[in-house]
Parts: C-alpha cells; sequence; structure tokens
C-alpha cells in the first residue's frame, strides 16, 4: 500500500480526501460518520453568527453534469454550533468554515471555531448564492486581504481561504490571501449558475440562481489549482476541489498543485462510503504510475515553478 | 436528474384533510420510497410513495401553504418530481403493517408491489378520529385484514394504536412490523417488536433539503433519513439516540420532537 498522508498547513492528514464544506457538516454525527467511513478531516457547513433557514426549496437538483444548489448558507449559528462540535466523538481533524458580512464578523467567528477545537479555520469568501457574504466579498480583492488579515490576526490556527472558480484574476486574489497570512488556499467553491425548466417557465432553484459543483467543475477547477501552483510554487498550500469523484481524479488535482482535496457532490446519492472507494482507487493508481506516496504527486504536472 | 414533469391524471379526496394525486411516470416506484414533489412556484416538498401499483401516486395531507396548493391541482396540469428516492419496506412471512394518521399513506403501498408468495399482509390502520382513517376500503379491497383504531372511539378500537398491536399479538403472531406514523408511535412500536423479537421496519420523516443525502437537514444521529431511510430497520433505529427525541429544525438546531 502506498503511503497517502499529506500535510496542509503543518495539519497531518492520513489521506488526502477532505469533506467539503456544505455537505453533512451541520451535525456532529454526520461529521463522525464521515470520518469513520474514510474521510482524513472534514470542513464544517459555513456558519454565520446567527441562525439562518437558508434559501426555500427547490434548493438542490441533480444534472447530467453535476449538481446545482442553492442552500443559501442554512446554519444554526455558532452558539448552537460550537456546542454542537463538543458532541463529536471521534478525533479526526475538523476545519471550522465561517461566513460574516465583514472582517471584524468573519474573525469573531474564527475565534469561536478555534476555541472550540478546529484544526484550521476556512473563510468562505466564494458562495455564489447568498447576499453580502461570500462571493460579494470575495470578488473583491482587497476585501480578500482585509478579512484574511483579520483572522489571521485573531486566530492562532492555520487559515485557509476558500475562492470562487469565477474569478478573473485568481492568482492575484490567492497571493493577497497568501500575503495577508493564509496557509492554504481551497480551490475551488462552486460555480455560479442556474436551471430553468421550459414547462414551468422559470428558474428551478427558489433562489433562481445557485452553485454548480461535480463532473462539470472539475476542469474550471483543476485550472484554478495548476495557475496558482503555477504562479505561487509553494509558498501558498493548495487544497483542491471540484468533481472529484475517484482516485484518478484526486491525482489530477495532486499533480496540479494541491495537497489535499475536498468531496462534496460525489457524495450525492452514494453516501460517506465513497471515501474508502475512492481512497482504494487512489492507492492503486499510485502502485501504478510507479508511485509509493501522495506527496511525490504533488505539483508533477506544473511544468515551471516560480515563487 | 432535475425534475420530470408528470401529467396529473386524478385528484382524489381520500378524507376531509388529504387528497391523492395519481400521475403518469414510467419511473419504477417502491413502497417505503419518496418524491421530492414541485408544483412550480411552490416550494419543493418530500411525499411518500402511496400509490405504486399500475398506477403512481401520492397523498397530501392539507398542513401548509404548499400543500394547501396542492390540493388545488387539477387532472391534466403538470408536476414537477424527482425520485423515487430512499430504501423500501421488506414485509417477511406475516406482516402487520401500521399507520398512524397520514403515515399510513406510506404503509398503503405496500400491498400494491407483488411480493413473494409466503407474505401475508394485514394491517391497523389508526386516526385521531373516523373520518380521518385513511385507506381502510382500499386495502380491504387489497385482500388484508384491516383493523382500525381511533383516538376518540368513533371507529374500531378506543386509543393509541400502540395499545392495539399489543392486543393484535395476543390473539395473532406476526414475523414482522412496518409502521409509518408520528413517532411515538414508531417508537412504542420498536419497543413492542424488540420484547417478542418480531422484525421490525419504520419509515421517518424530518425536515429535507436535497433528498440524496448532502445537507444534512434529515439527518438522525448521524443517518440521512433521505439516503439511508426512510425505512429504518429496527436494529438501525436501536442505534439512533435521537429517534423518537430529537429533530433539527430548518437553521439545523437540535430541538425536541
Amino acid at each position: 500500500m502506498a503511503d497517502l498522508s499529506t500535510k496542509v498547513t503543518g495539519i497531518e492528514f492520513k489521506s488526502p480526501l477532505l469533506l467539503a464544506s456544505g455537505i453533512l457538516g451541520e451535525t456532529a454525527a454526520s461529521m463522525d460518520r464521515v470520518m469513520a467511513e474514510g474521510a482524513a478531516g472534514v470542513v464544517t457547513k459555513s456558519i454565520g453568527t446567527d441562525p439562518r433557514e437558508g434559501h426555500g426549496t427547490p434548493a438542490y437538483l441533480d444534472l447530467e453534469v453535476g449538481t446545482i444548489n442553492a442552500m443559501g448558507l442554512p446554519n444554526p449559528g455558532i452558539d448552537a454550533y460550537v456546542k454542537e462540535l463538543a458532541d463529536m466523538k471521534g478525533g479526526g481533524p475538523v476545519m471550522g468554515s465561517v461566513f460574516g458580512k465583514d472582517a471584524r464578523e468573519y474573525a469573531s467567528l474564527a475565534v469561536r471555531m478555534e476555541r472550540a477545537g478546529c484544526r484550521a479555520v476556512e473563510l468562505n469568501l466564494s458562495c455564489p448564492h447568498a447576499e453580502k457574504t461570500g462571493l460579494e466579498l470575495g470578488a473583491d480583492t482587497g476585501k480578500v486581504g482585509e478579512i484574511t488579515a483579520a483572522v489571521c490576526k485573531a486566530v492562532g490556527v492555520p487559515v485557509w481561504v476558500k475562492l470562487s472558480p469565477t474569478l478573473p484574476n485568481m492568482v492575484e486574489v490567492a497571493r493577497t490571501a497568501r500575503d495577508a497570512g493564509a496557509g492554504a488556499v481551497v480551490l475551488t467553491n462552486t460555480l455560479k449558475s442556474m436551471v430553468i425548466s421550459v414547462e414551468a417557465k422559470m428558474p428551478v432553484l427558489a433562489n433562481g440562481m445557485g452553485g454548480m459543483g461535480g463532473p462539470a467543475l472539475k476542469p474550471v477547477a483543476l485550472r484554478c489549482v495548476w495557475e496558482v501552483r503555477r504562479a505561487l510554487g509553494d509558498s501558498i498550500d493548495i487544497v483542491g476541489v471540484g468533481g472529484i469523484g475517484t482516485g484518478r481524479d484526486v491525482a489530477e488535482y495532486l499533480m496540479a498543485g494541491a495537497r489535499a482535496v475536498q468531496m462534496g457532490s460525489a457524495v450525492a446519492g452514494s453516501g460517506p462510503a465513497v471515501f474508502r472507494t475512492v481512497e482504494r482507487e487512489l492507492d492503486v493508481l499510485l502502485t501504478r504510475l510507479g508511485h509509493g506516496s501522495v506527496g511525490e504527486l504533488v505539483g508533477l504536472a506544473v511544468p515551471e515553478v516560480v515563487k | 436528474m432535475t425534475h420530470r414533469m408528470v401529467r396529473i391524471s386524478h385528484a382524489v379526496r381520500e378524507t376531509p384533510s388529504t387528497l391523492s394525486i395519481l400521475f403518469e411516470d414510467d419511473e419504477p416506484a417502491m413502497p417505503g420510497q419518496f418524491y421530492m414533489v414541485w408544483l412550480p412556484g411552490c416550494e419543493e416538498v418530500p411525499m411518500s410513495v402511496s400509490y405504486c401499483g399500475d398506477r403512481h401516486g401520492i397523498t397530501v395531507a392539507n398542513v401548509g401553504d404548499t400543500t394547501a396548493m396542492l390540493h388545488r391541482v387539477r387532472v391534466g396540469e403538470a408536476l414537477g418530481i424527482r425520485g423515487p428516492y430512499g430504501t423500501v419496506y421488506r414485509p417477511r412471512g406475516r406482516t402487520l403493517l401500521v399507520g398512524g394518521g397520514f403515515g399510513t399513506a406510506s404503509i398503503a403501498a405496500v400491498p400494491d408491489h407483488r411480493w413473494q408468495d409466503d407474505v401475508h399482509l394485514s394491517a391497523l390502520v389508526a386516526a385521531k378520529t373516523s373520518e380521518e382513517l385513511l385507506f381502510v376500503e382500499r386495502l380491504k379491497r387489497g385482500g388484508l385484514d384491516v383493523h382500525t383504531a381511533t383516538d376518540d372511539g368513533t371507529a374500531g378500537f378506543c386509543g393509541l394504536a400502540t395499545d392495539c398491536v399489543k392486543g393484535l399479538l395476543e390473539s395473532n403472531a406476526f414475523d414482522t412490523i412496518l409502521a409509518c406514523g408520528p413517532e411515538p408511535m414508531m417508537k412504542g412500536l420498536l419497543d413492542i417488536s424488540r420484547e417478542r423479537g418480531i422484525a421490525y421496519q419504520a419509515s421517518l420523516e424530518r425536515h429535507m433539503k436535497c433528498g440524496v443525502g448532502v445537507c444534512d437537514s434529515c439527518s438522525v444521529s448521524g443517518r440521512q433519513v433521505c439516503l439511508d431511510g426512510p425505512v429504518f430497520d429496527g436494529d438501525i433505529l436501536m442505534e439512533l439516540d435521537e429517534f423518537g427525541r430529537f429533530r433539527r429544525d430548518p437553521c439545523g438546531r437540535r430541538v425536541p420532537l
């Protein structure tokens, strides 16, 4: 068996397979189960200051090319959520995802996540279907720098910044996050998109617009990883996310420069058991390619690494 | 899949508060499963399969804004559905179906499927009052022994379904109990089944958004009702600490049932 372990911002993971934010990350028991079924770590649902129901339904659809959702950041609020985290029974690494309206709110939520035992915080600066947060902040490079710096100043744990695949200046934003103190960028969130019912003559998602994940996102997010790795080298860690459902998909992201990956849409319909399957596939693939460890693959497909 | 728009073929009043909507759909469905149902312009809601024989359909209780709109549909109109999703009932041997209130919609579909010859179905239909007893005639027409219970004693056994089942078990032997209804009833029947060594399956209901196991809204102690359920075996239910006690509100907060 190949050595599947990896390290992101100093945190050791038994494999590169992490649970993406927004997927089964609302309840302690579900996160425990996802790790029991093979995930090396989990990122929580994005948590805000107050309880929030999110958008109405339809909020999720399976597409031929992936999935689309407009959950709208439902979450129990940070006070209830830290109690939820205290109910976790397993000891695997948990990364706390947070969203807010400004730097101060992000920082205060990050502190709560750190105190609750999260090994890192992930800043959601990329949700494409919520107002005055997520992508609406993350599309502004100055705000990304300001929010990241405020959070890095407030917490001691590593800060991961999750970005949108729609950014036209991906490298510049990643560099800004790095210079503000982020240890990793998470590339990428879902792609802003929509579905229309021709029979109903209206958008299907209650929110109209949503975020697309799954197979169609993979080439886009993979390009983002590769672009950032090529420009910034290993001066910032990269976590790849978007359309990963096989060991081969993981290898592509590793070769593009990611040190770990997150899975989301792949859980739909098959449940958390998909982590074990992908782990096995990755192990077999590494051996077949003549590699003994995940680390050997990182950045292999990036021709020129310059600082 | 996104929604398939299916044509409504029948809209049948079952009781003062329930309406069955039958539609034309080629996708196979099994008893226990559910559809995510979208009437354009309204919220999408999970609905148990209540008919899965020659005709497919759901039975809607008028309990909110969306279900009130569903009660106004007409034959020929289109309904968006995705699914069916979830696990199925698996009757074995002499099987008692127990439906409490609107939960009867789910167990009433069990006789629509052709099971192995050694499966013999009986039913207990329970409701608050006689006029809300669902599908008694339909189940009788299907050849089942049908018992009834009402909280107010206006028909059949007067009292709780769980007490009625205890009485039935004194004079009848069952290999399996399948249940859908209020969670205290399903929890009570779990205890009764365990004490007597009877196989048990129950169909749970929770707030649902995605229907495919990603959003965590319907989770009960780490199991997703939409993907691992809605029909759970008694052995699994025994492990679910939140069963019969807690649910999640739309924000994900744990609240008492």
